[in-house]
Protein backbone atom coordinates (compact mmCIF):
# COMPACT_ATOMS: atom_id res chain seq x y z
CA UNK A 1 0.00 0.00 0.00
CA UNK A 2 1.45 3.45 -0.88
CA UNK A 3 1.20 6.39 1.20
CA UNK A 4 -1.55 7.85 2.68
CA UNK A 5 -1.57 11.49 3.76
CA UNK A 6 -4.10 13.07 6.03
CA UNK A 7 -4.69 16.49 6.99
CA UNK A 8 -7.20 16.96 10.57
CA UNK A 9 -7.77 20.40 10.81
CA UNK A 10 -10.39 22.53 13.59
CA UNK A 11 -10.54 24.53 16.49
CA UNK A 12 -7.67 24.40 19.31
CA UNK A 13 -9.24 22.34 21.96
CA UNK A 14 -11.10 19.66 19.52
CA UNK A 15 -8.65 17.39 19.83
CA UNK A 16 -6.98 17.83 16.95
CA UNK A 17 -3.39 17.15 17.30
CA UNK A 18 -4.75 14.17 19.25
CA UNK A 19 -6.42 12.23 16.57
CA UNK A 20 -3.25 12.63 14.65
CA UNK A 21 -2.03 11.21 17.08
CA UNK A 22 -3.88 8.28 17.55
CA UNK A 23 -3.82 7.28 13.90
CA UNK A 24 -0.01 7.86 14.03
CA UNK A 25 0.31 5.14 17.00
CA UNK A 26 -2.01 3.02 15.23
CA UNK A 27 0.34 3.05 12.51
CA UNK A 28 3.06 2.50 14.46
CA UNK A 29 1.69 -0.59 16.04
CA UNK A 30 1.63 -1.90 12.69
CA UNK A 31 5.15 -1.51 12.05
CA UNK A 32 4.72 1.33 9.89
CA UNK A 33 6.68 4.04 8.40
CA UNK A 34 4.54 7.09 10.13
CA UNK A 35 5.13 11.45 10.59
CA UNK A 36 3.04 13.55 12.62
CA UNK A 37 3.62 17.26 11.72
CA UNK A 38 1.20 19.99 14.08
CA UNK A 39 0.94 23.49 13.32
CA UNK A 40 2.33 25.03 16.16
CA UNK A 41 2.19 28.70 17.81
CA UNK A 42 -0.59 31.14 18.18
CA UNK A 43 -3.42 28.79 16.77
CA UNK A 44 -2.82 26.16 19.73
CA UNK A 45 -4.31 28.75 21.44
CA UNK A 46 -7.89 28.92 20.93
CA UNK A 47 -7.88 29.52 16.95
CA UNK A 48 -7.24 27.18 14.11
CA UNK A 49 -5.17 24.14 14.11
CA UNK A 50 -4.08 21.22 11.89
CA UNK A 51 -1.81 18.30 12.12
CA UNK A 52 -0.52 16.17 8.87
CA UNK A 53 0.16 12.61 9.82
CA UNK A 54 1.62 9.96 6.99
CA UNK A 55 1.41 6.71 7.18
CA UNK A 56 3.23 4.40 4.58
CA UNK A 57 5.14 1.56 4.05
CA UNK A 58 8.39 3.40 2.07
CA UNK A 59 10.68 5.20 4.08
CA UNK A 60 8.86 9.39 4.52
CA UNK A 61 10.49 12.11 2.55
CA UNK A 62 8.71 15.30 3.74
CA UNK A 63 6.18 15.52 6.71
CA UNK A 64 4.55 18.02 4.83
CA UNK A 65 1.29 17.60 3.46
CA UNK A 66 0.67 19.30 0.53
CA UNK A 67 -1.56 17.34 -1.69
CA UNK A 68 -4.02 15.10 1.12
CA UNK A 69 -6.05 12.16 0.01
CA UNK A 70 -7.74 12.31 3.55
CA UNK A 71 -9.05 15.40 5.45
CA UNK A 72 -10.61 15.52 8.53
CA UNK A 73 -12.77 18.26 9.24
CA UNK A 74 -14.37 20.08 12.39
CA UNK A 75 -15.13 23.50 11.76
CA UNK A 76 -16.13 25.60 8.46
CA UNK A 77 -12.69 27.05 7.54
CA UNK A 78 -10.87 23.98 7.44
CA UNK A 79 -13.52 22.58 5.12
CA UNK A 80 -12.69 25.67 2.92
CA UNK A 81 -9.41 25.53 3.26
CA UNK A 82 -8.67 22.03 3.16
CA UNK A 83 -11.57 20.89 0.71
CA UNK A 84 -9.86 22.44 -2.74
CA UNK A 85 -6.09 20.20 -1.61
CA UNK A 86 -8.32 17.22 -1.71
CA UNK A 87 -6.25 14.74 -4.15
CA UNK A 88 -9.19 13.63 -6.71
CA UNK A 89 -10.62 10.52 -5.07
CA UNK A 90 -10.13 11.97 -1.74
CA UNK A 91 -11.95 11.25 1.30
CA UNK A 92 -12.98 14.46 3.76
CA UNK A 93 -14.78 13.25 6.93
CA UNK A 94 -16.31 16.39 7.87
CA UNK A 95 -18.53 16.99 11.63
CA UNK A 96 -22.00 17.68 10.25
CA UNK A 97 -23.14 19.05 13.23
CA UNK A 98 -20.98 21.90 13.23
CA UNK A 99 -20.26 22.82 9.47
CA UNK A 100 -22.80 23.57 7.93
CA UNK A 101 -22.70 22.99 4.28
CA UNK A 102 -21.72 20.06 1.41
CA UNK A 103 -19.23 19.53 -0.32
CA UNK A 104 -18.39 21.44 -3.39
CA UNK A 105 -16.25 19.28 -5.89
CA UNK A 106 -17.56 15.90 -6.82
CA UNK A 107 -14.53 14.06 -7.69
CA UNK A 108 -13.92 13.63 -4.03
CA UNK A 109 -15.88 11.39 -1.28
CA UNK A 110 -17.73 13.13 1.38
CA UNK A 111 -18.49 11.50 4.71
CA UNK A 112 -20.92 13.61 6.49
CA UNK A 113 -20.88 12.31 10.49
CA UNK A 114 -22.86 14.87 13.43
CA UNK A 115 -19.68 13.94 15.52
CA UNK A 116 -20.29 16.48 17.73
CA UNK A 117 -23.82 15.91 18.45
CA UNK A 118 -23.42 12.28 18.36
CA UNK A 119 -20.86 12.52 21.06
CA UNK A 120 -22.71 14.99 23.48
CA UNK A 121 -25.98 12.62 22.74
CA UNK A 122 -24.21 9.44 24.31
CA UNK A 123 -22.17 11.41 27.30
CA UNK A 124 -18.90 11.59 25.69
CA UNK A 125 -18.73 16.11 25.48
CA UNK A 126 -15.36 16.50 23.84
CA UNK A 127 -14.47 13.20 22.08
CA UNK A 128 -16.28 13.98 18.64
CA UNK A 129 -12.68 13.82 17.40
CA UNK A 130 -12.63 10.01 18.19
CA UNK A 131 -16.18 9.65 16.53
CA UNK A 132 -14.60 10.84 13.83
CA UNK A 133 -11.32 8.68 13.50
CA UNK A 134 -13.99 5.76 13.81
CA UNK A 135 -15.62 6.49 10.62
CA UNK A 136 -12.40 7.35 9.16
CA UNK A 137 -11.07 3.81 10.42
CA UNK A 138 -14.29 1.77 8.82
CA UNK A 139 -13.89 3.90 5.22
CA UNK A 140 -10.01 4.16 4.82
CA UNK A 141 -8.96 1.08 6.59
CA UNK A 142 -6.09 2.97 6.81
CA UNK A 143 -4.97 1.60 10.33
CA UNK A 144 -6.32 -2.04 11.77
CA UNK A 145 -9.89 -1.88 13.70
CA UNK A 146 -8.35 -4.89 15.16
CA UNK A 147 -5.84 -2.36 17.46
CA UNK A 148 -8.35 0.37 18.80
CA UNK A 149 -8.76 -1.23 22.27
CA UNK A 150 -4.83 -1.33 22.61
CA UNK A 151 -4.24 1.84 20.93
CA UNK A 152 -6.41 3.64 23.13
CA UNK A 153 -5.16 2.01 26.37
CA UNK A 154 -1.53 2.49 25.09
CA UNK A 155 -2.40 6.25 24.62
CA UNK A 156 -4.57 7.79 27.28
CA UNK A 157 -2.57 8.94 29.79
CA UNK A 158 -2.01 6.55 33.10
CA UNK A 159 -3.83 9.42 35.38
CA UNK A 160 -6.40 9.16 32.63
CA UNK A 161 -7.64 5.98 32.88
CA UNK A 162 -11.59 6.83 32.99
CA UNK A 163 -11.18 8.00 29.56
CA UNK A 164 -10.47 4.81 27.93
CA UNK A 165 -13.96 3.27 28.06
CA UNK A 166 -15.70 6.42 27.07
CA UNK A 167 -12.51 6.76 24.08
CA UNK A 168 -13.59 3.22 22.91
CA UNK A 169 -17.67 4.18 22.84
CA UNK A 170 -16.74 7.38 20.86
CA UNK A 171 -14.85 5.54 18.18
CA UNK A 172 -17.35 2.51 18.22
CA UNK A 173 -20.25 5.35 17.63
CA UNK A 174 -17.92 6.76 14.40
CA UNK A 175 -17.38 3.55 13.60
CA UNK A 176 -20.56 2.07 12.87
CA UNK A 177 -22.29 5.41 12.09
CA UNK A 178 -23.90 4.66 8.69
CA UNK A 179 -23.15 7.39 6.22
CA UNK B 1 17.10 -3.11 18.43
CA UNK B 2 14.87 -1.27 21.32
CA UNK B 3 11.28 -0.90 20.24
CA UNK B 4 10.28 2.43 18.41
CA UNK B 5 8.52 5.19 20.30
CA UNK B 6 6.54 8.23 18.70
CA UNK B 7 8.43 11.38 20.02
CA UNK B 8 8.87 14.67 18.97
CA UNK B 9 11.92 16.42 17.90
CA UNK B 10 12.87 18.32 20.84
CA UNK B 11 12.05 15.60 23.41
CA UNK B 12 14.10 13.01 21.29
CA UNK B 13 17.24 15.86 21.71
CA UNK B 14 16.80 16.38 25.67
CA UNK B 15 15.95 12.02 25.92
CA UNK B 16 19.51 11.40 23.86
CA UNK B 17 20.94 14.21 25.76
CA UNK B 18 20.85 11.98 28.71
CA UNK B 19 21.78 9.23 27.28
CA UNK B 20 24.59 10.60 26.42
CA UNK B 21 25.21 11.04 29.78
CA UNK B 22 24.22 15.15 30.39
CA UNK B 23 23.50 15.92 33.72
CA UNK B 24 23.27 19.76 33.62
CA UNK B 25 20.97 21.95 31.15
CA UNK B 26 20.62 25.75 31.90
CA UNK B 27 18.61 27.12 29.22
CA UNK B 28 14.79 29.64 28.76
CA UNK B 29 12.00 28.66 26.63
CA UNK B 30 11.20 29.87 23.20
CA UNK B 31 9.32 28.56 20.53
CA UNK B 32 9.52 26.01 18.89
CA UNK B 33 12.27 24.50 21.35
CA UNK B 34 10.32 24.93 24.17
CA UNK B 35 9.17 20.86 24.62
CA UNK B 36 13.63 20.33 25.02
CA UNK B 37 13.21 22.63 27.59
CA UNK B 38 10.14 21.41 29.57
CA UNK B 39 11.15 17.59 29.23
CA UNK B 40 14.36 18.34 31.11
CA UNK B 41 12.25 20.29 33.63
CA UNK B 42 10.36 16.52 34.06
CA UNK B 43 13.63 14.58 33.83
CA UNK B 44 16.49 16.02 35.47
CA UNK B 45 15.42 16.21 39.23
CA UNK B 46 15.00 12.86 38.75
CA UNK B 47 18.09 12.00 37.98
CA UNK B 48 19.35 13.71 40.57
CA UNK B 49 20.28 16.42 37.76
CA UNK B 50 20.22 19.67 37.59
CA UNK B 51 17.73 21.61 35.27
CA UNK B 52 18.01 25.40 35.72
CA UNK B 53 15.64 27.79 34.32
CA UNK B 54 18.10 30.85 34.20
CA UNK B 55 17.07 34.79 34.43
CA UNK B 56 18.21 35.00 30.77
CA UNK B 57 19.78 33.49 27.87
CA UNK B 58 22.81 35.12 28.25
CA UNK B 59 23.03 33.80 32.25
CA UNK B 60 21.86 29.80 30.75
CA UNK B 61 25.33 30.26 28.70
CA UNK B 62 27.42 31.00 31.08
CA UNK B 63 26.07 28.50 33.72
CA UNK B 64 26.88 26.11 30.62
CA UNK B 65 30.91 28.03 31.04
CA UNK B 66 30.95 26.98 34.67
CA UNK B 67 29.58 23.59 34.40
CA UNK B 68 31.89 22.64 31.07
CA UNK B 69 35.29 24.15 33.36
CA UNK B 70 34.36 21.31 35.66
CA UNK B 71 34.66 18.92 32.84
CA UNK B 72 30.47 17.98 33.32
CA UNK B 73 28.58 17.42 29.96
CA UNK B 74 26.50 19.99 30.04
CA UNK B 75 24.02 21.74 27.41
CA UNK B 76 21.95 24.78 26.76
CA UNK B 77 19.07 25.12 23.85
CA UNK B 78 17.06 27.60 22.45
CA UNK B 79 15.89 28.98 18.67
CA UNK B 80 17.28 31.77 16.96
CA UNK B 81 17.27 35.32 18.67
CA UNK B 82 18.06 33.05 22.07
CA UNK B 83 21.11 32.10 20.68
CA UNK B 84 22.35 35.79 19.48
CA UNK B 85 22.20 36.64 23.18
CA UNK B 86 23.97 32.93 23.95
CA UNK B 87 26.51 34.42 21.33
CA UNK B 88 28.79 36.19 23.73
CA UNK B 89 29.39 32.95 25.74
CA UNK B 90 29.72 31.27 22.08
CA UNK B 91 32.68 33.10 21.98
CA UNK B 92 34.09 32.76 25.91
CA UNK B 93 33.76 28.66 25.47
CA UNK B 94 35.61 28.93 21.83
CA UNK B 95 38.10 31.47 23.79
CA UNK B 96 38.51 28.92 26.93
CA UNK B 97 38.64 25.75 24.62
CA UNK B 98 35.34 24.49 26.97
CA UNK B 99 33.22 21.63 25.52
CA UNK B 100 29.69 22.20 24.84
CA UNK B 101 26.20 21.42 23.16
CA UNK B 102 24.51 24.09 21.98
CA UNK B 103 20.89 23.61 20.24
CA UNK B 104 19.63 25.86 17.65
CA UNK B 105 16.11 24.97 16.69
CA UNK B 106 16.08 27.84 14.40
CA UNK B 107 12.87 30.16 13.41
CA UNK B 108 12.62 32.84 11.29
CA UNK B 109 14.53 35.94 11.48
CA UNK B 110 16.51 38.81 11.42
CA UNK B 111 15.42 40.41 14.60
CA UNK B 112 12.20 38.33 16.38
CA UNK B 113 11.25 37.26 13.34
CA UNK B 114 8.41 34.90 13.53
CA UNK B 115 7.87 31.23 14.94
CA UNK B 116 7.96 29.33 11.86
CA UNK B 117 10.92 27.35 10.54
CA UNK B 118 13.62 28.52 9.24
CA UNK B 119 17.62 27.91 8.57
CA UNK B 120 18.99 31.43 7.96
CA UNK B 121 20.88 30.59 10.84
CA UNK B 122 23.60 28.73 8.65
CA UNK B 123 25.76 31.90 8.81
CA UNK B 124 25.89 32.19 12.62
CA UNK B 125 26.08 28.98 13.80
CA UNK B 126 29.13 28.37 11.03
CA UNK B 127 30.80 31.73 11.01
CA UNK B 128 29.41 32.08 14.77
CA UNK B 129 30.18 35.27 17.33
CA UNK B 130 33.59 37.00 17.71
CA UNK B 131 37.19 35.92 17.08
CA UNK B 132 39.25 32.83 15.42
CA UNK B 133 36.75 29.84 16.45
CA UNK B 134 35.06 27.38 14.59
CA UNK B 135 31.54 25.50 16.09
CA UNK B 136 31.07 21.73 14.66
CA UNK B 137 27.32 22.03 13.60
CA UNK B 138 25.12 18.74 13.41
CA UNK B 139 22.19 19.24 10.94
CA UNK B 140 19.58 16.36 11.14
CA UNK B 141 16.98 15.81 9.17
CA UNK B 142 14.99 13.10 10.88
CA UNK B 143 13.70 12.10 14.65
CA UNK B 144 15.93 9.92 14.66
CA UNK B 145 19.01 11.46 13.43
CA UNK B 146 18.62 14.07 16.47
CA UNK B 147 19.00 11.00 18.47
CA UNK B 148 22.24 10.12 16.96
CA UNK B 149 23.57 13.74 16.63
CA UNK B 150 22.83 15.04 19.84
CA UNK B 151 24.95 11.86 21.20
CA UNK B 152 27.69 12.68 18.23
CA UNK B 153 27.56 15.65 19.50
CA UNK B 154 28.26 15.53 23.35
CA UNK B 155 31.20 13.16 21.92
CA UNK B 156 32.81 15.24 19.44
CA UNK B 157 32.73 18.29 21.42
CA UNK B 158 34.93 16.77 24.59
CA UNK B 159 37.29 15.12 21.67
CA UNK B 160 38.35 18.57 20.16
CA UNK B 161 37.55 20.81 23.53
CA UNK B 162 34.84 22.71 21.61
CA UNK B 163 30.93 23.33 21.13
CA UNK B 164 29.10 21.42 18.90
CA UNK B 165 25.76 22.76 18.02
CA UNK B 166 22.89 21.01 17.03
CA UNK B 167 21.09 23.32 14.03
CA UNK B 168 17.75 22.05 13.77
CA UNK B 169 14.41 23.65 12.54
CA UNK B 170 11.16 24.40 13.88
CA UNK B 171 9.44 21.76 11.94
CA UNK B 172 12.19 19.02 13.12
CA UNK B 173 11.33 19.92 16.84
CA UNK B 174 8.06 19.43 16.65
CA UNK B 175 7.36 17.01 14.01
CA UNK B 176 7.12 13.10 15.75
CA UNK B 177 8.34 10.34 14.28
CA UNK B 178 9.43 6.72 15.49
CA UNK B 179 12.07 6.68 17.25
CA UNK B 180 14.78 3.82 18.31
CA UNK B 181 16.07 5.15 21.80
CA UNK B 182 18.94 2.62 21.51
CA UNK B 183 22.02 4.30 22.75
CA UNK B 184 24.93 2.14 22.12
CA UNK B 185 28.41 2.77 23.63
CA UNK B 186 28.60 5.92 24.88
CA UNK B 187 32.44 6.97 24.08
CA UNK B 188 33.69 9.87 27.10
CA UNK B 189 36.93 11.46 27.42
CA UNK B 190 39.29 12.03 29.64
CA UNK B 191 39.18 16.08 31.12
CA UNK B 192 42.62 16.33 32.84
CA UNK B 193 42.20 20.11 32.35
CA UNK B 194 38.81 20.50 34.11
CA UNK B 195 38.73 22.42 37.21
CA UNK B 196 38.05 19.41 39.58
CA UNK B 197 40.26 20.62 42.52
CA UNK B 198 43.93 19.65 42.53
CA UNK B 199 44.07 18.08 46.16
CA UNK B 200 47.36 19.28 46.45
CA UNK B 201 48.74 16.52 44.02
CA UNK B 202 49.03 18.60 40.78
CA UNK B 203 49.38 22.34 40.12
CA UNK B 204 46.19 24.79 39.09
CA UNK B 205 43.97 24.35 35.82
CA UNK B 206 43.03 27.82 34.71
CA UNK B 207 40.33 27.88 32.40
CA UNK B 208 40.57 31.57 30.46
CA UNK B 209 40.18 33.58 27.56
CA UNK B 210 41.90 36.58 28.17
CA UNK B 211 45.41 37.09 27.07
CA UNK B 212 47.24 40.62 26.97
CA UNK B 213 50.22 38.82 25.19
CA UNK B 214 50.09 39.26 21.15
CA UNK B 215 52.33 36.16 20.56
CA UNK B 216 50.43 34.21 23.89
CA UNK B 217 47.00 34.61 22.34
CA UNK B 218 48.46 33.81 18.97
CA UNK B 219 49.99 30.75 20.08
CA UNK B 220 46.30 29.85 21.84
CA UNK B 221 44.82 30.61 18.53
CA UNK B 222 47.22 28.09 16.34
CA UNK B 223 46.43 25.47 19.07
CA UNK B 224 42.85 25.65 18.56
CA UNK B 225 43.72 25.86 14.93
CA UNK B 226 45.09 22.37 15.38
CA UNK B 227 42.47 20.55 17.42
CA UNK B 228 40.30 22.13 14.41
CA UNK B 229 42.24 20.68 11.41
CA UNK B 230 41.78 17.37 12.82
CA UNK B 231 38.08 17.52 13.58
CA UNK B 232 37.73 18.65 10.09
CA UNK B 233 40.19 16.12 8.54
CA UNK B 234 37.55 13.43 10.66
CA UNK B 235 34.27 14.33 10.93
CA UNK B 236 33.11 15.20 7.69
CA UNK B 237 29.60 13.71 7.19
CA UNK B 238 27.44 13.17 4.41
CA UNK B 239 24.64 11.36 2.60
CA UNK B 240 24.51 10.82 -0.70
CA UNK B 241 21.56 9.79 -2.39
CA UNK B 242 20.68 8.69 -6.55
CA UNK B 243 24.28 10.39 -7.38
CA UNK B 244 25.46 7.03 -9.27
CA UNK B 245 24.88 8.85 -12.73
CA UNK B 246 23.32 11.98 -11.07
CA UNK B 247 23.25 15.20 -14.12
CA UNK B 248 21.73 17.75 -11.56
CA UNK B 249 22.89 17.56 -7.82
CA UNK B 250 20.79 18.80 -4.86
CA UNK B 251 22.54 20.04 -2.03
CA UNK B 252 20.00 20.35 1.03
CA UNK B 253 20.20 20.05 4.64
CA UNK B 254 17.69 19.19 7.83
CA UNK B 255 14.13 19.54 6.74
CA UNK B 256 14.60 21.10 3.27
CA UNK B 257 16.58 17.88 2.64
CA UNK B 258 13.60 15.78 3.26
CA UNK B 259 11.33 17.62 0.52
CA UNK B 260 14.21 17.86 -1.81
CA UNK B 261 14.23 13.91 -1.56
CA UNK B 262 10.71 13.52 -2.72
CA UNK B 263 11.54 16.22 -5.84
CA UNK B 264 14.55 13.70 -6.70
CA UNK B 265 12.22 10.70 -6.87
CA UNK B 266 10.02 12.83 -9.15
CA UNK B 267 12.37 14.01 -11.37
CA UNK B 268 13.95 10.76 -11.51
CA UNK B 269 9.85 9.54 -12.42
CA UNK B 270 10.14 11.73 -14.81
CA UNK B 271 13.03 11.43 -16.49
CA UNK B 272 15.34 13.51 -15.06
CA UNK B 273 18.99 12.45 -13.71
CA UNK B 274 18.93 14.34 -10.55
CA UNK B 275 20.72 13.51 -7.13
CA UNK B 276 21.21 15.10 -3.94
CA UNK B 277 24.00 15.58 -1.42
CA UNK B 278 23.31 16.19 1.78
CA UNK B 279 25.82 18.04 4.26
CA UNK B 280 25.14 16.21 7.92
CA UNK B 281 27.71 18.10 9.27
CA UNK B 282 27.47 21.92 8.23
CA UNK B 283 31.20 22.57 9.44
CA UNK B 284 32.93 20.48 8.75
CA UNK B 285 31.69 20.88 5.16
CA UNK B 286 31.62 17.94 2.91
CA UNK B 287 33.80 19.88 0.37
CA UNK B 288 35.37 16.80 -1.41
CA UNK B 289 32.54 14.75 -2.28
CA UNK B 290 31.05 18.24 -3.76
CA UNK B 291 34.54 18.89 -5.47
CA UNK B 292 34.22 15.33 -7.07
CA UNK B 293 30.77 16.11 -7.65
CA UNK B 294 31.62 18.87 -9.97
CA UNK B 295 33.34 17.07 -12.55
CA UNK B 296 30.10 14.84 -13.38
CA UNK B 297 26.99 16.99 -12.49
CA UNK B 298 25.74 19.41 -15.03
CA UNK B 299 24.59 22.01 -12.12
CA UNK B 300 24.10 22.17 -8.82
CA UNK B 301 21.09 23.75 -6.33
CA UNK B 302 21.30 25.10 -3.28
CA UNK B 303 17.74 24.37 -1.48
CA UNK B 304 18.06 26.09 1.96
CA UNK B 305 15.02 28.15 4.00
CA UNK B 306 17.09 31.32 3.61
CA UNK B 307 17.78 33.89 1.26
CA UNK B 308 20.86 31.93 0.16
CA UNK B 309 23.80 31.39 2.94
CA UNK B 310 25.08 28.04 2.32
CA UNK B 311 25.08 28.09 -1.46
CA UNK B 312 28.15 30.45 -0.95
CA UNK B 313 29.80 26.95 0.72
CA UNK B 314 28.67 25.07 -2.12
CA UNK B 315 30.24 27.53 -4.68
CA UNK B 316 33.65 27.60 -2.60
CA UNK B 317 33.54 23.69 -2.25
CA UNK B 318 32.99 23.11 -5.91
CA UNK B 319 35.53 26.11 -6.85
CA UNK B 320 32.83 27.32 -9.02
CA UNK B 321 33.22 24.54 -11.54
CA UNK B 322 29.71 24.90 -12.24
CA UNK B 323 26.21 26.88 -12.07
CA UNK B 324 24.90 26.26 -8.56
CA UNK B 325 21.13 27.57 -8.63
CA UNK B 326 19.72 28.26 -5.08
CA UNK B 327 16.11 27.35 -4.43
CA UNK B 328 15.09 29.07 -1.40
CA UNK B 329 11.93 30.50 0.46
CA UNK B 330 12.08 32.44 3.94
CA UNK B 331 10.14 34.03 6.81
CA UNK B 332 9.38 30.29 8.29
CA UNK B 333 8.39 29.09 4.41
CA UNK B 334 9.04 26.12 3.53
CA UNK B 335 9.70 25.31 -0.02
CA UNK B 336 7.53 22.57 -1.89
CA UNK B 337 8.34 19.59 -3.52
CA UNK B 338 6.71 21.16 -7.07
CA UNK B 339 9.35 24.21 -6.37
CA UNK B 340 12.77 22.27 -5.87
CA UNK B 341 11.34 20.19 -8.72
CA UNK B 342 11.22 23.59 -10.96
CA UNK B 343 14.26 24.22 -10.19
CA UNK B 344 15.74 20.84 -10.71
CA UNK B 345 14.22 21.43 -14.56
CA UNK B 346 15.64 24.49 -15.02
CA UNK B 347 19.09 23.22 -13.98
CA UNK B 348 18.88 20.48 -16.01
CA UNK B 349 18.30 22.75 -19.40
CA UNK B 350 20.95 25.29 -18.44
CA UNK B 351 23.74 23.45 -16.78
CA UNK B 352 27.26 23.46 -18.71
CA UNK B 353 28.54 19.98 -20.25
CA UNK B 354 28.61 17.33 -18.66
CA UNK B 355 32.32 16.05 -18.53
Amino acid sequence: MAATQIIFAGFGGQGILFSGKFLANGALLEDRQVSWLPSYGPEMRGGTANCSVIISDMPIGSPIVADPDVIVVMNNPSFDKYEELLVPGGKAFVDSSLITRQAVRTDIDAYYVPATKLASDNGLDGLANMVLIGNLIRKTGVISWDNAETLVKKIVPAKRQDLIELNLKALDIGYNWEN
Amino acid sequence: MSEKVLMKGNEAIAEAALMAGCRHYFGYPITPQTELTAYMAKRLPKMDGVFLQAESELAAINMVIGVSSCGKRVMTSSSSPGISLKSEGLSYLAGCCLPAFVVNVQRGGPGLGGIQPSQSDYWQATRGAHGDYRTIVLAPDSVQEMVSLTIKGFELADKYRMTAMLLADGTLGQMMEPVSLDAGEIKTFDKPWATTGTKMARPHNIINSLSLIPEELEQWNLERFARYDEAEANEVMYEEYRMEDADVCVVSFGITARVSKNAVDEARANGIKAGMIRPITLWPFPKKPLLAAADKVKAFISVEMSMGQMIEDVELATRCKKPVLLCSRTGGVIPSVKEVLEKINEAEKIGGDRA
